[in-house]
């Protein structure tokens, strides 16, 4: 009796247990890469490239890891602790934040790679449904009775942020520069947000696989990539007669690849994405490279339409002091945005 | 779906003192039925259509993908180590409620009960507070090479918060019930403490114990909110399976997602059975007659 209990326990016991032991081993080195929502069909690609690289130059193996979340999601991670060798973020703000409580890199961090850290450049589009139903051509649109608009919460995605600000830079240039204006025009804008998620791949699934909305603000490369991914004849792209020039930095955690003895992969990394093969593989995921004439495929960058780009630095004195008046706790967001209204 | 959910006892069935007219019932069995098909026979075989939606050769490839692949391992891996801690805070804390007196313990079935009331994201952050890096022993932590947080560790944790009461309140009631005249028995011919346990005490209970152990290993698996908090979301590293589905999704990988969301399902299909098949043979055993 007593030999048949302990057999009886033994299995209740062992359900699960037999595949304890088969934990991920990690024998070969690895990269960490924390880097926002909409670059994961990027980074799948480039991680790739860069591991050819990496062979080709040292001869060693190594396995880049990558998360992929709402920017500012991600910069509060890093700062709790993730173990991040490089961040790949949606704005400079994000990786300020990781620099300013963790000290875990300089604050003077934008001024080490060109053209600010961001080797490619985006841009805030609409996308609509197929034949623009709601015939959504411009911002003003955007707050006609009955239009729902899809965007990310600003509080925790970086896309948003830059959606938000550039609704704000439209506000400014409909009504001369009048702050207060811009501030009510925005207020509208977001009482027409049914639902907001915390990164902006989350907000395309809302608005393209669940079908909420009649317009999302999106990233260009999102909304590009969208139609790869739903097909063409789903939704259109409606460029706004303004929108703001999205820089996504990248950045070295200091303290974090002095830790995992992996500076030198992490320069790499971010070496490689200012190349021709890195900014053609920008290109190809529908970012704008900072050095075009590089690309190989020259249709990937022919298909970027000029539009009028007004800069974070220009309009709003840099994301310094548009994080803290916009974003931050009782900032502008929190004011103009009540849940449920 | 814990303790509330067990069958009555066997062996009761007195006549009905009311009787509904036939209209009535028939609402009322329309109604349960209804609520069935639209909240969970309805999405449950939506996620297999999903899942087949490509052919069964798409179905199995989702399987092939690395990341999938140690997402399973890492959901198999802290399941086995989060139902064995169950087992013993389970029986620990069920043998010192079930048959000591001691101040405080009213308390301390509360407490064990505020997993259930606690929402799990909270819980997670309960950890990220603790062990993050600018929580109360991240610095301690940090010095001395030890990641909890977005590590394999994090999600034990996590996970062991949110199932721990599981175990501990099937066995409650039953010990309560039990009494202790057994255990006196054994000890007045002789038998010591620990052979008390294993012969009469645990014998009496392995039923109501095999039972807590399915529905706590059933939510480890499918723990979604506290673990989410502690993951940081590392592909192939610190993805656990429910998380994994949520990143197929986001990936439009729809396909793979809804793939990995049927083996969940499949898991908590099978708990189902087994929880039906205990509750019918052992149903005595495994539900005391007088349930707090």
């Amino acid at each position: 009796m007593k030999r048949f209990l302990a057999a009886r326990l033994l299995a209740a016991l062992t359900v699960v247990a037999p595949v304890a032991v088969a934990a991920p081993a990690a024998a070969q080195s690895t990269l960490t890469n924390v880097s926002y929502d909409p670059t994961r069909e990027l980074y799948k690609d480039f991680n790739a490239l860069f591991a050819k690289h990496w062979k080709a130059e040292t001869g060693q193996d190594i396995r880049v890891q990558v998360s992929h979340g709402g920017s500012g999601k991600q910069a509060r991670s890093v700062i709790d602790g993730l173990n991040a060798d490089v961040v790949t973020l949606a704005l400079a703000s994000d990786i300020d934040a990781i620099a300013k409580a963790t000290k875990k890199l300089p604050a003077d961090w934008q001024k080490r790679l060109p053209n600010n850290s961001s080797p490619y450049t985006s841009t805030i589009v609409f996308l609509v449904r197929k034949g623009n139903p709601k015939g959504i051509k411009d911002w003003n649109d955007l707050v006609k009775p009955g239009v729902e608009v899809i965007t990310p919460n600003p509080k925790t995605s970086g896309g948003a942020r830059w959606n938000y600000l550039a609704a704000w830079a439209y506000g400014l240039k409909q009504n001369d520069n009048d702050p207060e204006k811009a501030k009510a025009f925005v207020a509208e804008l977001f009482k027409h947000v049914p639902v907001l998620d915390s990164g902006a791949r989350g907000s395309t699934t809302t608005f393209a696989q669940r079908g909420l909305g009649d317009v999302l603000l999106a990233w260009e490369n999102e909304a590009y990539l969208s139609f790869q991914e739903f097909g063409d004849d789903k939704f259109e792209i409606v460029f706004p007669s303004i929108s703001i020039l999205a820089e996504p930095p990248v950045a070295i955690v200091d303290a974090n690849v002095d830790k995992n003895g992996s500076r030198k992969a992490a320069e790499a990394y971010l070496n490689l994405l200012y190349s021709p093969e890195g900014q053609s593989l920008a290109a190809k995921h529908f970012y704008r490279p900072v050095k075009p004439e590089t690309v190989s495929n020259k249709a990937d960058v022919e298909r970027f339409k000029s539009i009028n780009l007004v800069t974070i630095d220009d309009t709003f004195g840099g994301w310094a002091k548009a994080q803290g008046e916009h974003f931050g706790d009782g900032g502008v967001f929190d004011q103009i945005f009540k849940p449920g209204n | 779906m814990s303790a509330e959910a067990a069958t009555a006892p066997v062996g009761r069935s007195l006549a009905s003192p009311t009787t509904e007219s036939a209209g009535a019932k028939l609402l009322l069995i329309v109604l349960g039925l209804g609520f069935l098909a639209l909240f969970l026979v309805i999405p449950l075989f939506a996620v297999f259509a999903e899942a087949f939606r490509n052919g069964v050769a798409v179905y199995f490839e989702a399987f092939e993908d690395p990341d999938t692949q140690a997402a399973i391992r890492l959901t198999l891996l802290v399941a086995a180590i989060a139902v064995p801690l169950n087992i013993v805070f389970g029986l620990a804390a069920s043998w010192a409620i079930a048959k000591f007196e001691f101040r405080g313990k009213s308390f301390m079935l509360t407490l064990i009960d505020l997993p259930f009331s606690v929402s799990p994201v909270v819980s997670g952050m309960c950890y990220v507070i603790l062990f993050g890096a600018s929580g109360y022993f991240g610095p301690w932590l940090d010095k001395h090479g030890i990641q909890i947080i977005f590590a394999v560790p994090g999600l034990v944790l996590a996970t062991v918060f949110v199932t721990f009461p599981f175990v501990a309140r099937e066995l409650i009631p039953l010990m309560q019930e039990q009494g202790t005249s057994e255990e006196e028995a054994a000890l007045s011919l002789g038998a010591n403490g620990w052979r008390t346990f294993w012969s009469v005490t645990l014998p009496n209970v392995r039923w109501a114990l095999l039972y807590g152990v399915l529905l706590s290993n059933a939510r480890a698996m499918g723990e979604f909110g506290a673990v989410s908090v502690v993951s940081g979301h590392l592909r192939g590293l610190t993805n656990t399976l429910p998380l994994q589905v949520e990143i197929l999704y986001n990936d439009y990988n729809f396909v793979a997602a809804f793939a990995a969301a049927s083996l969940l399902a499949g898991l908590g299909l099978v708990t189902l059975v087994i929880k039906s098949l205990l509750e019918w043979r052992y149903g005595g055993e495994i539900s005391s007659k007088h349930r707090k």
